[in-house]
């Protein structure tokens, strides 16, 4: 396998993994934060405003670990450093 | 496929390439500064007022009123800030259901900035209300032990702040032009409905950070009083 071939197919490769793990614990954590809010919503109805509010507030934050790992994908299957690198050695390599 | 529209080059100044970015930023600065100038030019007492500055000061009461039930001590300033931080960033994110307007939210410049303002003026609020050296002491709180994790928290804050915005809102178009090539005609319209209810979250959350931080900040520390009871006491 070419130098190109082996470093596209680590990358995709590793993009997947990236979004899959990275998915698994927000995922969870949300899962729990949400769970939390509705019963305290359940418990005390008066404050759900506030709760909903701060559940937001929280789910984003929670959320954000997620998206950076999606960035990272995204810069291993659009912007790959490595990819242009090597893209550029063959090109020099080529005579060009 | 592009992931920002920093590489689109609108024209070029003495040399200076100017960005779809920038431009996009200016366009939004525009619709921003425009609408309030027209909106407010008939402030008088004796004119009573129309449907579009009721909603205007609807929308600055809503952002009083959030600021009020985050700070303990609301200062018009952090209003400024904060308000202005969270009309810009709603206008940007909402703004990409039109066709052919990038976001400059996409980009990571703009965010970073964004950041950066936030990154400076949380030292600034502080060192107003506190002094500079009250300012420096509370980097070491609880003790000195915990200086360099104080100033480490400092940048990770505003690195997490320009990421989050980034990718956000960067997921979002990226996600509808990639279910464009899959699934053309329904989906995307759905993600988008999505996107524009990530965006305004995304904004909110943007200026409620910015004015945690700022608060957290200017606080008056609380253990000043209690060791002074301790003192009396002991």
């Amino acid at each position: 396998m070419t130098d190109l071939g082996l470093i596209a197919a680590i990358s995709i490769f590793t993009a997947g993994l990236t979004v899959a793990f990275g998915a698994i614990g927000p995922a969870l954590g949300e899962g729990r934060a949400a769970a939390s809010a509705l019963n305290a919503i359940a418990q005390q109805p008066d404050a759900a405003s506030t709760l909903s509010r701060t559940l937001f507030v929280s789910l984003a934050m929670i959320e954000s670990t997620a998206i950076y790992c999606f960035v990272v994908a995204m810069i291993l299957l659009f912007a790959n450093p490595f990819w242009e690198a090597a893209v550029e050695a063959a090109r020099q390599g080529a005579g060009g | 496929m592009e992931l920002t529209p920093d590489s689109n080059i609108i024209f070029a100044v003495f040399g200076i390439a100017v960005n779809a970015t920038i431009v996009n930023t200016w366009i939004i600065m525009a619709i921003l500064v425009a609408t309030s100038a027209i909106i407010t030019r008939n402030l008088r007492p004796d004119v009573p007022p129309n449907r579009w500055r009721t909603t205007l000061e609807v929308i600055v009461n809503g952002i009083v009123g959030q600021i009020a039930e985050v700070t303990d001590r609301p200062d018009p300033r952090v209003l400024y800030f904060a308000g202005t931080l969270f009309l810009f960033i709603v206008t940007a994110n909402l703004l990409t259901v039109v066709p052919g307007f990038h976001t400059p939210t996409a980009s990571l410049s703009t965010t970073a900035a964004l950041a950066l303002s936030v990154l400076i003026a949380v030292p600034m609020f502080g060192i107003g209300s506190r002094g500079f050296g009250g300012y420096l002491k509370s980097y070491l709180e609880p003790s000195f032990v915990m200086l360099p994790f104080n100033i480490i928290s400092e940048f990770s804050r505003g690195i997490s702040l320009a990421i989050r915005l980034y990718g956000n809102i960067m997921s979002g178009a990226v996600i509808a032009v990639i279910l464009l090539g899959v699934a053309p005609f329904f989906f995307p319209i759905l993600m988008d409905m999505l996107g524009l209810l990530t965006g305004v979250i995304q904004a909110y959350i943007f200026a409620i950070l910015a004015t945690v931080y700022i608060s957290s900040a200017t606080a008056v520390p609380e253990s000043a009083d209690t060791s002074a009871i301790e003192k009396e006491t002991s």
